[in-house]
């Protein structure tokens, strides 16, 4: 069974990639030529099973580009990828450029927030809309907004209120916040006292944890762990959870099991609140991983799920639109009948004021996604998805009021 | 001789017991790996029928004589007795069916084949594959017209309703609906299909001629998110006067004047209603529950719940058979 159905498959998938040469061979297609800035090398994970491997995010913009050009096929549209590797921020403005002279339209950017708004205000020169998968900071949602910027990541605040809605919904309010020293760690660890404030949760005690270097991956391994993570955890405030704030993955892995007092871990390590898990089946989630997995070999990340939802918003945003000017594409996009059905169980849209991305958070550990946020109780006068994050009156951002 | 007079006495007692009315009601359960057989006279379950992985679609075929349930974790459709419940065979599905239809003739069945954008075309007496029609992406909904004309699938991501010619296996047109398109239902005279859209949270009423939207239905219930209201399966009565939509995590079931599109009431079920069903004679109505593990009965002329009957894990699809 399992070789013939594989080979059945194949065969089956031959014939309709044929299908499909033949008939953009015949359609006069528009073209939509659409950009992928990428780390050309990813920083080493805490965990060997982490590890990124080279086509992380590209993988997932590729199923979105077929993904495009398969409804492409009915609407007399193709897509095309044009992906590039960057080592630093000034090579991804170059690749703007570079971009621009092949003719792409809009560039996914998977960068930090600087380079990010150098790619953006040198894509505004060009006409070009980014989208932002690599930058959760929240300044990018309150402060330094653009109009030709939109974010797909979710902010920090958004994974933070998305987690804390779960452990009160849970009642464990106290919380004992474990931050790295980076400044990254130190703003998911702000996102999480915000967190706490809003919907009720405590930080009742903090401790930081130093990075002085070293390496990911050592051969002496557990034993030094073991002996060390007790002890600085030790005699915190009485609490009900353990809060990692380590997004530069220092020691967040090493904090499940090793706690001196027996308590649940989450943030970045333990329960994670998340854009993706590979873990997640739900709402026809199981469609696309099985999709990814079949053409890839491998499992969906977060990277390449959010690759995939900014390229299949520019695919939606062109059949609906039925244009393929990017001016109309991108009025319809921040208009008010978007919708991305992105196997959250709900129409994901976009925040008219910033940009961002309106979207249910995965709270996931790894194995499983174990919640899904928000939760029931938390209320929203204009959309539920608005208590994840900062909401309007908080963000200085109006780029719907010009 | 008096052995035969034993066997035809058998049989009377039987037929007594089992008026002409009776009938059993399938359910598959996506997760028990099942089908419960209610028995409409008392409502309750009487035999459940073990199944492949992840029993979804779920229809009556030669006459009744067969139970089709699509089973996508197996990636087949198994075939059952629908007296003995004995699996008879499987079909040469495609990967992953979840939901198919048959032709109004009896043959073939058209599959919908959700990881590879594919609708299959199924020969149900030669069990051999016909035809594989390339769709949109993530193919779901199966409708076809009632005097067997065209077949409409509907994809889940491309969010199009398309019309495919059953004789040519060409798509004839393509319609653009709301997001996740996951059900297909013609009106009995063949006017108009109408689709649902899971996450859009609409209907829209398409002609079938024309190939356009002649009218979105929108729901609208007081005290429920926006969100929470997602159409899934549809069922019009032989009359084409009303229709019935399940909404999801609504949990209600939501009664349409099928000629003004007007949303007259909305009944309220079990948890995460899935699909519709109705009874032979079409007095009864059944929807499942996916989150309850029930099976609400509703009374279509008086537009009522009337009963719930607890199934196996995570029902999904319903057929009925006249006994």
């Amino acid at each position: 069974m399992g070789h013939a159905s594989r080979a059945l498959r194949h065969l089956t998938l031959a014939v309709v990639g044929c299908a499909f040469a033949a008939v953009s061979a015949v359609a006069e297609a528009d073209e939509f030529r659409i950009g992928y800035i990428h780390p050309a090398e990813r920083e080493l994970t805490l965990s060997l099973i982490d590890r990124p491997r080279e086509d992380f995010g590209t993988a997932g913009a590729e199923l979105a580009i077929a993904d495009n050009n398969t409804t492409g096929r009915f609407t007399g549209q193709t897509y095309v990828l044009d992906a590039v590797p960057v080592g630093e921020a000034a090579e991804a403005v170059a690749a703007v450029e570079r971009l621009d002279a092949a003719g792409v339209g809009w560039i996914v950017a998977d960068l930090g927030a600087e380079a990010l708004l150098e790619v953006a205000d040198a894509a505004a020169e060009r006409d070009m809309l980014v989208f932002n998968v690599g930058a959760p900071d929240d300044d990018l949602r309150l402060r330094d907004c653009r109009e030709n910027l939109v974010h797909v990541i979710p902010s920090r605040a958004m994974l933070a209120d998305a987690l804390a809605q779960y452990l009160v919904w849970k009642k464990w309010p106290r919380w004992f916040l474990v931050t790295g020293s980076h400044p990254e760690d130190q703003a998911y660890a702000a996102a999480i006292r915000r967190a706490a404030d809003r919907f009720g949760g405590r930080v009742v005690e903090e401790r930081v944890f130093a990075d002085t270097g070293g390496a990911r991956t050592t051969d002496t391994g557990h034993v030094q762990v073991q002996a060390r993570m007790p002890v600085f955890l030790q005699n915190a405030s009485a609490h009900d959870v353990v809060v990692v704030a380590d997004e530069s993955e220092v020691f967040g892995t090493y904090v499940p099991y090793h706690t001196w007092d027996p308590r649940p871990i989450a943030g970045t390590a333990g329960l994670e609140p998340t854009v993706w898990s590979s873990a997640h089946e739900q709402w026809g989630a199981v469609q696309l991983q099985n999709r990814f997995l079949d053409r890839f070999g491998r499992r969906m990340e977060k990277e390449d799920m959010l690759a995939w939802m900014a390229v299949r918003m520019v695919g939606e945003a062109a059949t609906r639109a039925g244009a393929a000017e990017r001016q109309a594409i991108a009025d319809f996009m921040k208009g008010p009948d978007f919708q991305l059905a992105g196997f959250k169980g709900q129409a994901l849209t976009l925040r008219p004021w910033n940009q961002q991305l309106r979207q249910p958070i995965l709270l996931a550990d790894g194995q499983q996604v174990v919640t899904v946020s928000p939760q029931e109780g938390f209320l929203h006068p204009s959309s539920y998805l608005d208590t994840l994050g900062h909401d309007r009156p908080e963000s200085s951002c109006s780029l719907d009021r010009g | 001789m008096s052995r035969l007079l034993g066997a035809v006495a058998f049989c009377a007692v039987v037929a007594a017991a089992h008026p002409a009315d009776a009938y059993k009601i399938f359910v598959s359960n996506e997760k028990g790996n099942t089908v419960s057989v209610i028995d409409s006279e008392t409502m309750e379950v009487v035999d459940t029928i073990k199944v492949g992985q992840r029993p979804r679609g779920i229809t009556l075929a030669a006459e009744g004589k067969h139970l089709l349930v699509a089973v996508g974790d197996d990636d087949t459709v198994e075939v059952f007795d629908t007296d003995t419940y004995e699996r008879l065979h499987t079909l040469p599905s495609g990967p992953d069916p979840e939901l198919f239809v048959l032709h109004p003739s009896g043959n073939p069945l058209y599959i919908a084949n959700e990881d590879d954008n594919l609708v299959t075309v199924v020969d149900l007496e030669a069990r051999t594959v016909l035809a594989e029609i390339p769709v949109g992406v993530e193919p779901e909904g199966m409708g076809v017209a009632p005097d067997g004309s065209v077949i409409v699938n509907t994809s889940e991501t491309t969010n199009m309703a398309h019309f495919i010619d059953p004789e040519t296996f060409e798509i004839v047109a393509n319609v653009l609906v709301d997001q996740r398109p996951r059900f297909a239902e013609f009106k009995p005279d063949g006017s108009e299909v109408w689709v649902s859209a899971e996450i859009g949270g609409t209907v829209s009423v398409i002609d079938p001629k024309t190939h356009e939207v002649k009218h979105k239905i929108t729901f609208e219930i007081p005290g429920l998110r926006p969100e929470a209201i997602q159409p899934v399966g549809v069922r019009i009565t032989s009359d084409g006067e009303t229709a019935f939509v399940a909404l999801g995590p609504a949990n209600r079931v939501a009664v349409i004047d099928a000629e003004t599109y007007e949303v007259q009431d909305y009944l309220l079920v079990g948890q995460r209603v899935w699909q519709l069903g109705f009874s032979p004679d079409g007095d009864l109505l059944f929807s499942t529950n996916g989150v309850s593990n029930d099976v609400s009965v509703i009374d279509v002329g008086a537009r009522r719940v009337i009963d719930t009957v607890p199934v196996g894990e995570f029902p999904w699809g319903v057929v009925a058979r006249p006994e």
